[in-house]
This record gives structure tokens, sequence and C-alpha cells, in this order.
């Protein structure tokens, strides 16, 4: 029965081959349907892949080719309880976004390529298990966010684009350096095998907290962890809405994916104990000043954006707070942010197309005119603000818990309880919004818009039956995700 | 007889609100729009059911005892489990009666109170996901189970407030409702993780093993505890967090009688019952609960004396006795408490249906456009005026009977706090009487092309029924039955009806009740004393109460909007564009600049970029020779 299918590969060059067709073959008409169609099957095909992930655990639908051998490089893909629901999530979204996008007007053909291309690079980190191949993803993801926000985007897109990419480098560029002198003290790209090395005994090239500070920082500005989060705000601004989706679903969680892989899987003990206080510490800053600077934001992609600053504060926590429980709730965090911010990006993205309008205060008694909007928008708000039965509540109650209990680092008795405040101020931006775009007298000047059509309701409440589904039954991913952590640990 | 009850059956209780929910949300709304009645038809079968099931269930329990239900898995990380189950006991049974009780008369009654409005669907749906979660709350046994179905009834409660949403008032009011718990809720959250750190469990009953065994006592049970007081002091609008309450009843009047009188206000009192060992245990946790309780019971009880809004009066009211019943829980007293509950739910459910049926006609609640109803509406009148009497403590109806307990339990345990009590029972009289008599006594003070007629039967019959209730459910405990069901104390005899006057407590309340309502009689039935004149000649409490102590312009201009939103945050703002943005921006104008200084060097003329050549390669060959030379 076993025929070797190569799954994993499908998935993710299954979006690149899409791409491919659209810049090739004419016809406008097809453009779309090619983009969904094959974003469809990457997602169905990790569907699959989730259901017959064996509860065994452990590294699965390995694929290895020599690739250049001369390095020791290979072509090497397989997921496991940590990955596994990031590819989920990214194809998920990848094919979500698509359909966030059926509107779009302005060089469709390249536009939907370079989505595309961005899906496959985010599944390529994911799934690779080869530190080189890891790093070509990781770059390959920036050109077409460069491309998407600079040509597609609005308000300083530009501006936005270039700060975006320089940020991005700068990262990425650190990881490089902790990549190679990585390969320098082991000889090796293999990211199994690293995990597997005792680096204590080897003698490194560089010390080994140094090598985990490039990795780490590389990997912060992603998720973004104050004080590298500026590039966030602007790139989420004036990115295009399914762009932004992408971005806050599953760009950030690239950060948070390489810290828990590498930081915390590769990096022996005593170097990751001797750095989470501080780095736990600098969590609970993220929470507490994303939350602040959310509450004062008056455009509001610009506080969809800040938000999420505050709620990657809460993956910081868990990653650092190292234990099986707190780095579960962490990913599942990672899973249950990008579908609800994911969700409240394509909501502002509504709100704008049908009114014109992002600045908060010249909003105000739309859910007269957009009831299916209001009550969409609230459900993601209500699911950001940890309300019990939405996903969001399951995986910050987890990190809290995990956190709270978490023996390892000192003191974090102090930090949970300081970012269990976050969860009222968060209470307060997102009710404070929803009151000020929805609630009061409805404004005759939005008497003409229209609520969300077919397409677009098929869209969000797709968004919407995954974050209530985790939310009241978080075993399907909690299951496989301390599988994963379990083996990281 | 009938065996125990399956466990379905609790099951059942409260998953068929939740069902009638669904089915309003995803069935009635979407495709049967054009006949809205059925969402009401709907919810009242859902709700009759369970009612109907509580009651097998409360048998059940009376007969045989608490019923064991097993549980289900929610999530399993490594050695953590969270699991979801339901514990009925005692305390859940007769929880459960309250609330499915209630909550089936004010929907009957609200077949009618919300008949001619648009969110009609909308009204019933919410309300049934209310009744759920209300019930979930009450069966959860574990902390986790708890706190879920504590944050959905502040959902309901926060959706139901601002039922309305396009008044900005019912807007604000139902923001700030959920904000202010959810200040509540972080202490009781972190309660939670506190104790699961410290015991590996969330099971009530482990927990109260625990605190009962010693295992879990000392600083670290009193934090624990005074935590889980936070959510409940959020909840049941305590003080310091009661300043949500009175605005919450800017949402529909059922709604108030329901959600922010009979039930999920309550929840807070049942939350510390619920934990009770784990209380009882620690005597400063105690002492808190009965000082902030016998404190919230006269403060708020203060400022419903000057309100002008009888529903306003009445949530005063319902801070007032909740905060009695803290008072009761405090003072050691959990059967009391739980009594005074049960009472309080039907006599406030009472007084506010009474409230929305003089509006209902009136169109108002400002007292001072009412008067003389009592001849227009006598059966709003006559049950208004049982519940007055009930909430007064007025013998032998059932505030009497609980309210006598409460304060029984106050002398023995907490003096100073039941001298506050005592002139508690002053005000609450003289507050409730004074409406009494603004809105049915007197002349009618409105418009005078009002046409002034009594509720159709549909509000009337629920309005009946709870008022039998009112005169009736404190008799359940003259022999000490309910008490005893709680656990606490023996089962006497019918004599006690009278021979409660053999103390002298229950004749000084009782006195002090009287006067307050002949105080109340004095100033606005004869008027022989001047309400104007009293009120000018303590103008300074006048103020104070009316301004509500200023404790909203305290947290809402001062700490929330000056302290925090336009100082602090603010400055952290600037911080972050001007300071962090600042910097990356000042580091790439810094690279743009370094770069058009060093382009100066690039002149384009070959002659110096091969002067230039010629000088590096000397200097270079220069160092290698030297480190040839000198450091071979």
């Amino acid at each position: 029965m076993d025929l070797n299918i190569p799954y994993l590969s499908i998935i993710v060059f299954l979006p690149v081959v899409g791409a491919i067709a659209i810049a090739l073959l004419p016809g406008a008409k097809a453009v779309k349907r090619i983009a969904l169609t094959t974003t469809f099957i990457a997602f169905a095909l990790s569907v699959a892949l989730f259901v017959m992930f064996g509860s065994g655990g452990g590294i699965q639908f390995q694929e290895r080719l020599s690739w250049i051998p001369q390095l020791q490089v290979d072509y090497f893909l397989g997921v496991d309880g940590l990955s596994l629901p990031l590819v989920l999530l990214t194809s998920l979204l990848g094919f979500l976004a698509v359909l966030v996008s059926w509107k779009i007007e302005l060089r469709v053909r390249e536009y939907f390529a370079w989505l595309l291309l961005l899906e496959t690079s985010i599944l390529g980190v994911f799934s690779a298990l080869d530190l080189f191949l890891f790093f070509i993803f990781w770059e390959i993801e920036v050109i077409p966010m460069y491309f998407l926000i600079s040509i597609w985007g609005t308000g300083r897109k530009e501006y936005s684009a270039i700060k975006y990419v320089i940020y991005t480098i700068f990262g990425s560029a650190l990881m490089l350096a902790g990549i190679l002198t990585l390969y320098f003290t082991t000889g090796t790209f293999d990211m199994v095998q690293l995990s597997q090395t005792d680096l204590v005994g080897l003698r490194a090239v560089i010390p080994l907290s140094t090598m985990f500070l490039l990795f780490f920082v590389g990997y912060a500005v992603k998720l973004p962890v104050f004080p590298l989060h500026t590039w966030l705000p602007d790139a989420h601004t004036d990115a295009p809405t399914a762009v932004s989706v992408m971005l806050a679903g599953v760009l950030l969680k690239m950060g948070g994916y390489g810290m828990i892989r590498v930081c915390v899987g590769i990096f022996p003990e005593t170097i990751v104990h001797r750095f989470a206080p501080y780095l736990v510490g600098l969590a609970i800053v993220n929470v507490l000043y994303g939350a602040a600077v959310t509450l004062r934001q008056e455009d509001l992609k610009r506080l969809i954006a800040y938000s999420s600053i505050s709620h990657m504060g809460y993956v910081l926590l868990g990653v650092f707070a190292l234990s099986q429980l707190s780095l579960t709730g962490a990913t599942l965090q990672m899973f249950s942010h990008g579908m609800i911010t994911g969700l409240l990006f394509a909501m502002v993205g509504l709100v704008y197309d049908k009114t014109h309008v992002r600045h908060i205060p010249h909003l105000g008694g739309l859910a007269r005119q957009m009831p299916i909007i209001a009550v969409v928008f609230s459900i993601a708000g209500f699911a950001a603000l940890g309300l019990p039965g939405t996903s969001g509540f399951a995986a910050e109650f987890l990190t809290l818990l995990g956190s709270y209990s978490s023996t390892i680092v000192p003191g974090i008795h102090i930090y949970t309880i300081l970012g269990v405040l976050g969860i009222v101020i968060t209470a307060g931006y997102i009710l404070w919004m929803l009151e000020r775009i929805f609630y009061r007298q409805a404004l005759e000047r939005y008497d003409g818009v229209r609520d969300a059509d077919g397409l677009e309701r098929a869209t969000i409440f797709t968004f919407v039956a995954v974050i209530i589904l985790i939310g009241i039954y978080p075993k399907i991913l909690t299951d496989v995700i301390s599988l994963g952590i379990q083996a990281i640990l | 007889m009938l065996d125990q009850v399956p466990y379905q059956a609790a099951w059942a209780i409260f998953l068929l609100p939740l069902f009638s929910f669904v089915i309003i949300s995803f069935l009635l709304r979407p495709f049967f729009n054009h006949q809205p009645k059925l969402s009401g038809q709907v919810t009242m079968a859902a709700i009759g059911l369970s009612f109907l099931l509580s009651v097998w269930v409360l048998w059940s329990v009376i007969t045989q005892g608490a019923l064991s239900i097993p549980e289900v898995t929610w999530v399993v990380i490594g050695d953590t489990t969270i699991k979801l189950g339901l514990m009925v006991d005692p305390l859940a049974a007769v929880m459960l009666i309250i609330v499915t009780l209630v909550s089936l008369m004010i929907q009957i009654y609200s077949q009618a109170y919300m008949d001619k409005d648009p969110g009609y669907c909308r009204y019933f749906a919410f309300m049934s996901l209310f009744t759920g979660s209300m019930l979930g709350l009450v069966l959860a046994d574990n902390l986790v189970q708890l706190y879920v179905f504590w944050e959905l009834v502040g959902l309901c409660s926060y959706l139901l407030i601002g039922f309305w949403f396009y008044r900005p008032a019912a807007a604000a009011a139902a923001k700030k409702a959920f904000i202010v718990t959810r200040v509540g809720d972080f202490g009781f959250l972190v309660a939670i993780l506190f104790l699961y750190s410290r015991t590996g469990t969330f099971d009530i009953a482990t927990l109260h093993h625990l605190a009962v065994a010693g295992v879990l006592s000392g600083t670290a049970l009193t934090w624990a505890a005074i935590g889980i007081f936070a959510g409940a002091v959020g909840k049941s609008a305590q003080f310091p967090l009661h300043t949500w309450l009175p605005d919450a009843m800017e949402g529909p009047t059922p709604v108030s009688a329901l959600i922010h009188a009979a039930t999920m206000v309550a929840a807070g009192v049942f939350l510390v019952a619920r934990l009770f060992p784990l209380f009882a245990h620690s005597p400063q946790a105690m002492t808190t609960v009965a000082i902030i309780g016998g404190f919230t019971a006269i403060f708020a009880a203060s400022m419903g004396l000057v309100m002008n809004d009888v529903k306003r009066v009445l949530a005063y009211s319902t801070i007032s006795q909740l905060g009695y019943m803290m008072l009761g829980l405090g003072a050691f007293g959990l059967a009391p408490a739980i009594f005074h509950l049960f009472n309080h739910a039907f006599f406030k459910a009472l007084l506010f249906l009474g409230a929305g049926s003089v509006s209902h006609t009136t169109g108002t609640f400002d007292m001072r456009e009412m008067g003389g109803l009592g001849k227009a509406m006598p059966w709003t009148y006559a049950t208004f005026l049982i519940a007055s009497l009930s909430i007064a403590g007025i013998w032998p109806l059932s505030g009497f009977w609980s309210k006598d307990e409460i304060l029984t339990s106050a002398w023995g345990e907490q003096r100073i706090m039941f001298y506050l009590a005592m002139i508690t029972v002053f005000m609450t009289a003289f507050y409730m009487f004074r409406v009494l008599f603004l809105t049915f006594g007197g002349e009618y003070r409105g418009g005078q092309h009002a046409h002034l007629h009594e509720s159709p039967k549909v509000m009337v019959v629920p309005m009946v029924v709870l008022s039998i209730l009112a005169v009736g459910s404190g008799w359940l405990n003259i022999t000490g039955r309910f008490g005893h069901f709680l656990g606490e104390g023996a089962i006497g005899g019918w004599e006690h009806i009278f021979t409660i006057f053999a103390h002298p407590l229950p004749w000084i309340s009782l006195i002090v009740a009287i006067l307050g309502i002949l105080l109340a009689y004095m100033m606005y039935s004869t008027k022989r004393l001047s309400a104007q004149a009293i009120g000018q000649r303590f103008s300074p409490f006048y103020t104070l109460f009316s301004k509500k102590y200023w404790f909203d312009e305290l947290y809402e201009q001062i700490f929330v909007v000056r302290i925090l939103v336009d100082g602090l945050f603010r400055v952290l703002h600037l911080f972050d564009s001007r300071a962090v943005d600042g910097a990356v921006n000042g580091m790439a104008e810094g690279t743009i600049a370094a770069g058009s200084c060093i382009r100066k060097a690039q002149t384009g003329q070959l002659q110096l970029y091969g002067l230039a050549i010629i000088i590096g390669v000397i200097i270079i060959t220069g160092s290698f020779l030297g480190i040839h030379f000198w450091g071979g």
C-alpha cells in the first residue's frame, strides 16, 4: 500500500506550479480558478496528511534526496507534531487568501503568481528539515512580499515594503551567520541530527550563547519581539487585505516556529535556560506594551496590526517558559492567532471595501447596514480577547497555565500574572473598537453600503467554523502538537 | 418511586437551551424569519423541558443524594488533563431550579414584552444562550469549565445589555459591564492558575478535600480565595467593581430581571458558595468576604435612596442584596446566603417584571412621570406590593426568613457588619416603598393623553407565579429543611413560624423595616414630611448619593482616560513612533547620509582612483611585510 507518494513535496510545490501555470497560460479568467484549485488541493492534502499522521509521533512523511553533496546539503522534508499544524494553517490560509483576493482587478496574473509563490515559500519553511533548505525558503518569501505590498498595497506602500525587506534581511543575515557557525561547529545542516547532537561537547567556532542569540534575533524580527517590531504595523497596514491575512496569519509564525525548532530544539538546555528569564520578561513587555499602544490606534487596520504584537507576546512567553504545556499552548496560540487575526484582517478589508473608510472615528453604527459583517467581526473580536468557546481561549489558557506552572524559569509567576493583565486591556481595545465601528446610531452616509455577498460569507464563515471548532474541541490539535513538543523538549 | 435520574438528564438540562440557541441562530433566523414567534416558542419549550428535568434532578438528589456523572476529556497534554464534568449536588440542584424557573417565567413574559421589537429572534437566541451558559456554570465540576461558562454568561450579558446597540448609552453600558467584570476575572483566572500549580487539579471536589485536610492552607489558601473572590466581586457587582450594574439597566427589562437580578449577578455568590471550604479555612478570606459584602450592602442601598429611575433603584437594591448574601457567606452562613439568593431571585425578578409592566404602558422608567398607576394596573400593583414587602423583610414573606438568618449569622461572627446590615434593612424598606408610593400611589404625573392599561395576561401570569413564590419560598426553610439539604443544621418543626419571635432579633429587624416603610409613607404618600426639605437639609449626602460617590468619574475619566489612555498609553505610543521607529528610520537616514558622504569620493577621475589604489597596495604590502618581519 505504501507507494511512497511525496505528499509534502506535492503540498509545498503545488502553489508554485499554479503560479507557473498562471504565468504561462493565456486567458485572464483562468487565473483565479487555477489559484483556487491548486491552493485547495494543497489544503485538502494537508488535511489528509493530518488525518494520516501517526499517533506515534516523531517526524513523519520524510523525503530525502542528496542535493549538494559537497556541503552535505540535502533536500530533506518532513513534519512532526509542531510543524504539521502550521502546514495545515498555511495551506488553509493560502486557500482563503485566494478567496479574499477574488475581487482583485489590478495586474491579476502577477498578483496571484506572487501570492502562490508566497504560500510555497512558507510551506517550505515549515516542512524543511535541512537548515540550508530552510534558509532558502525563508529568503524566497521576501520577494513576493515586496512586490505584493509595493504594487497592490495602499498608503505609504513603497516605504512599508522596503522597510519590511530591510528588517527581514537584517534578521535573516543574523540567522545565516547562526546557520554557518552551527555548520562549521557540527559539520551538518541536518536539523534532526542537530537536535540530537550535544553541542556542549563540541568545539564551537563562536560561543554557543552568541550563536543562540544570532538565531534568536533573526526569529525575533519575524515574530516580532519588542523593540524589533516597528516594521509590522507599517507592513500590515499598507499591504492588500489577503497579504495582511498571510502576514499576520502565517508569516509571524515563522518566527515562533524557528524559536521552538532551533533555539529550543537544537541548543543545549544550559544555554536556553540562561536566556529564558530575560526572554520571558521581554514577552511580557510585548504583551503589555503591544496592548497599550493598540489602544491608541485610530486606523482600524493599524489597530489589528498592533494587537498582533501583544498576542505574539504570549507565544514568546509560552516558548521560553519551557514546559510541555506552555510550548503546546504557544503552538496552539500560533495556529489560533493565525485564524483569528487572519479573519480580523479579512473583516477590516470588507469594512474598507464597502465604506472606503478605515479611520475609526469616522465609522459608526454599521451593525444596521452590514449585520453579517458586524456579527462575524464581533466573533473574531471576542476570539481575539480570549472568549471561551473560541480557539483564542484554549490557546491562551494553556499557554498561561503552562507558563505559570513551569518550574524552569524563576519568578515566572509574576510574569504570567502580568501577562494575564493583558487580557483585560485586550477586552478594552476590542470592545471599544466594536462599539465605535458597529454600534451607536446608524450614519446616513453609509446607508447605501452592502453587507457581505455570498462568496465573502463563505470565506469568513469558514474562518469562524475553524475558530469555534478548535475552541470547543482543541484536542484535535493539542494531541498532535504535544507529541511534537514532547520530542523537542 | 422513580429510580435515580439518569445522568444524561443533567447534561440535557444545560444542553437544551444551547440547542435552542443553535436552532434559532442557524435555522429559524436565516430561513423562518417571517415567523419570528417560533423563536420564542422554541426557547420556552427548551427551557420548560430543562425546568422539568431540574425538578426531577432535585427530587433525585433529595431522595438519593448527589449524582455521579462520568467525565469527558477535553484536553490532555503530558500529565495535565482538563475534563468536562457535571457536579450535581444539593447546591447545584437548588440553583438549577432557580435558573430554569425564573428563566421560564421571563421567557413567557418576554413573548409580549418584546412583541414588536425587530430583534425578536436575536433576543430569544441570546436568552437561550444565556440560560444554557448559566446552567453550565451551575453544573460545572471543575474550575476551568466553571470559568468557561462564567465568561460565556458575561458575553450574553454584554450582548443583551447592548441589545439596542444603536443607543449610545446601551453600547457604552455593554462595554463597561464586560470590561469591569473582566477586571475581577483577572483575579479569578490567576487564582485558577495558582491553584493548579499548587495542587495539580481543577476538580472542585478535590480542592474541597485539600482545603479541609489542610493540604492547602495558610497564605496560599488566602490568596487563592481572594483571587476567586475578585471574580465574584466583579460578577456580583460588589464594591469596588459595582459601577457596571446600574448602567446595565440599558438592556431590555426582562434581561435585567433574569441576568442582572436573579441569576447571573448571583453567580458571584454561587462561586463563593461552590468553593466554600477554601474560604472557610482562611479566616482572612472570610473576613474580606464579610466586610466587602456588608459594606456593599449599605453603600449600594444609600445610592438606591435617591435614584429617580425605577430600574436604577432596583439595580442598587440588587447590589445591596448581593452584599447581604456575601455578608452571610463571610459570616459562615452558607445555607442562609443561598437561601437568600433563592428568595431574592423570585422577588427581585418580580420587581423588575413589575417595572417593565409599568413602563410597557407609560413608556418610561422615570418615577417623576408616574404616579397613580395602582388603579389602572391592579395586578402589577398587587404583585409589586408583595415583592416589596418581601424584600423589605416583612413577616411572613420570603425575604423576612432569609434576611433574618443572615442577620443572625452576622450577629455571631461580624458584629460591626451586623449593625451596617441593620441600617440597610431600614434603607431597603424605605427605598422600596418610596418606589411603590411614587409609582402606584397619588396622581398620574405623566402626559395627559396617556391611555393607562394593565399589561396583557402573558405578562401578568408570570408575575403572579413569581409573587406566589415571593410569599411562599421562605417557608421552605421554616423547618430547617432547606439548610439541612445544603448540609447545615437540623430539621425542626413547623412551630418555628411563630417561635422565631421568641428571640429579640427578628422583632428588631421587623420594627426597623416597618419604620422604613413608615418614613416612605410619610414622605411620599401623605407628604407629612417634605422630601424636598429633607433633601435640602441633607444636601451634601443627597449630592454624594445621587452622584454615586463619583466612582464613574474616578474610574472612567480619571483612571482609564487621564491616567491610562491619554497618559501612559499615549506616552508609550509616542515612544513607539518616535523613539523605537525613529531610531530605525534614523539609522536608515544615517546610512543614506553616510552614503552621500562617501559618494563625494567617487569623482570619476581615473588618476585619483589610481592614486588610491597605489596607496592601498603600499599599505597592504607594507603591513604584510611588517607582520612577516616582526610578527614571524
